[in-house]
């Protein structure tokens, strides 16, 4: 129990984002069209690319010896750009619909 | 500890991901909410690579690596997502999703034996972001193959739903070990990667293909709280807002998403349409006999009509028919027949896919109305035509209890003078189950490939 206690109390921050962060999640997507559920998944999707830079953090930690380090966090570069580029684009072409009209 | 700049830059990226993906949920700044975002991620990506560490520390072969991994990500992803046919949208979303997932899984293979003698918190973060990341991953690959028609059935083992729950208590509970004693099992961390792996693709079989948008959203989200752990581990900003920021407007996403199909969440992934492991009820095989029109009676029938409601479906997608449709819509238009397209919000196989199929052919918004709101027109439609729909007009939704579809809110075209459908054959649509619309005295139906059908049609209009 007092662990669970001093825990709370250090990350006290941490606490807080956390929670405003998921009711800044379900504040945005309250009273959105149907038409655009598709497109915003595909925004999400490509915002949680963000993990990318979790990727480029492993690669610039990484000793030079460490072979197996270097290439899976090569190829965790490419899945993330990957997540990140594919993820905008496909967005901004789902929601091509919106440029002329309105 | 961290250099001031890059934090403020994360701050900013954070800003960039609430107010664009905040944008996105509106028609109007819906594009430029895209824009922002990305914006606000290459400043964070960028802001990485020259700030998060003293460069003179840095060897050139890594950062030649991230460069190198980078542009060929910008490359492939660039060319894929901009060339592929719209239609194939809902799959690549899964496609990426499954990618960063990827991501976030690997991170977590390779921090893990940096990480064995920190402590509690950095390797529940590490074990969770793996799990997850993995589950992520192979469930959305197989999303997208069950999409891309490469996997076409369901493949229900029997008692699956058992046999999956009995492989995700076997994963949490070996990531769980491997949390308590991380160096006790040699290669352990691979281990686990491999169940989570399996779990996802258990997790994501079962579920039928009707179904896959609502999961797509789910294993989003799913991914999201995969970066969320990464940023809890680096104590960095953008991957924590970023992560929790799509774990929770995806999960609330893919509620909605349910509600506007009228499925539980756990329907979705525990049963098949509306049962457990019951097939769907035989039925012995609706009463009746169905119509044939010919295209140049339905000309006749349209030319003279003064209002006309178009249902589109997934046959329109398959035949690529959105082009000519629209074309059939200027033509009546210009005759002075009023056309409106009613769209069911799980018409084809994603929320709106109707309305990014049309909207490729300049079919003018306006044109596109909502289920709730064109139903109530259906009385005084003269002619509907349904294009390569089946189960968002199938009446046993309304009707009959023991229907896999039952409960769905649906169009009813009943209600209209004519109702004209158009379909390759009398195959059952996505939910397999007969369609009785089709028996209905004032039904017609006009089979052939929507695109050859409808050019037929617009010939025969035009020399009307």
């Amino acid at each position: 129990m007092n662990e669970i206690l001093s825990f709370v109390a250090e990350n006290r921050q941490m606490l807080y984002i956390i929670l405003l962060s998921i009711f800044v999640g379900v504040e945005i997507i309250g009273n959105v069209p149907t038409v655009l559920h598709t497109p915003l998944m595909s925004g999400a999707n490509a915002i949680h690319g963000v993990v990318i830079v979790g990727a480029i953090i492993v690669m610039l930690n990484c000793e030079i010896e460490n072979t197996a380090g270097l290439v899976l966090g090569f190829l965790a570069v490419i899945l993330g750009t990957l997540n990140v580029v594919g993820g905008f684009v496909v967005t901004d072409r789902m929601l091509e619909m919106f440029k002329k009209k309105k | 500890m961290l250099n001031p700049i890059l934090e403020i830059i994360y701050l900013v990226a954070s800003l960039t991901f609430i107010i664009g993906l905040k944008m996105m949920g509106n028609p109007k700044t819906a594009r430029n909410g895209n824009l922002i975002g990305a914006a606000g991620m290459t400043l964070a990506i960028f802001g990485t690579i020259f700030l998060y560490k003293d460069l003179s520390q840095v060897t050139t072969l890594v950062l030649g690596l991230i460069f190198a991994g980078i542009a060929i990500g910008t490359i492939v992803g660039w060319m894929t997502a901009k060339k592929v046919q719209m239609t194939k949208m809902p799959e690549l979303v899964s496609l990426f999703n499954g990618m960063g997932g990827a991501c976030a899984a690997l991170i977590g293979l390779i921090e893990f034996h940096h990480n064995t003698g920190n402590g509690f918190g950095p390797m529940l973060c590490i074990i969770i972001g793996l799990i997850i990341g993995s589950v992520s991953f192979s469930g959305s690959i197989i999303a997208f193959l069950k999409l891309n028609g490469t996997m076409n059935k369901a493949i229900r083992l029997p008692s699956y739903n058992m046999l999956n729950n009995i492989i995700l208590l076997i994963t949490l509970g070996f990531g769980g070990y491997m949390l308590m004693n991380p160096l006790a099992i040699d290669g352990g961390v691979y281990i686990l990667f491999a169940i989570s792996l399996a779990y996802g693709v258990f997790f994501t079989i079962p579920i039928g293909g009707a179904d896959m948008p609502v999961v797509i959203s789910l294993l989003n989200s799913f991914t999201g709280l995969a970066a969320a752990t990464g940023g809890f581990l680096y104590a960095n900003q953008a991957m924590q807002t970023g992560g929790i920021l799509v774990g929770s407007a995806g999960t609330l996403l893919t509620l909605v998403m349910c509600k506007a199909m009228n499925r539980p969440l756990s329907n979705v992934i525990f049963g098949a349409f509306g049962g457990s492991n019951a097939v769907a009820a035989e039925r012995d095989g609706v009463a009746g006999s169905i119509k044939d029109i010919s295209v140049s009676d339905l000309a006749v029938l349209m030319n003279y009509s003064k209002k006309v409601v178009i249902v589109p479906g997934y046959g329109l997608a398959v035949a690529q028919a959105q082009h000519v449709i629209h074309e059939l819509e200027n033509i009546l238009e210009e005759r002075g027949v009023s056309v409106k397209y009613a769209i069911h919000p799980v018409a084809g196989r994603m929320p709106g896919h109707m309305n990014v199929l049309l909207a490729e052919a300049n079919v003018s918004y306006d044109k596109l109305v909502e289920m709730e709101e064109i139903n109530g027109e259906f009385a005084t439609t003269d002619v509907v035509l349904v294009v390569g729909a089946n189960d968002v007009v199938n009446p046993a939704a309304k009707n009959d209890p023991a229907s896999p579809i039952y409960g769905m809110p649906i169009l009813e075209v009943e209600n209209a003078s004519h109702i004209v459908v158009n379909k390759r054959s009398m195959n059952a649509g996505y939910a397999g189950i007969e369609n009785e619309l089709f028996y209905n005295p004032k039904t017609s139906m006009l089979f052939g490939d929507a695109k050859s059908v409808l050019t037929k049609l617009v010939t025969e209009l035009k020399t009307m």
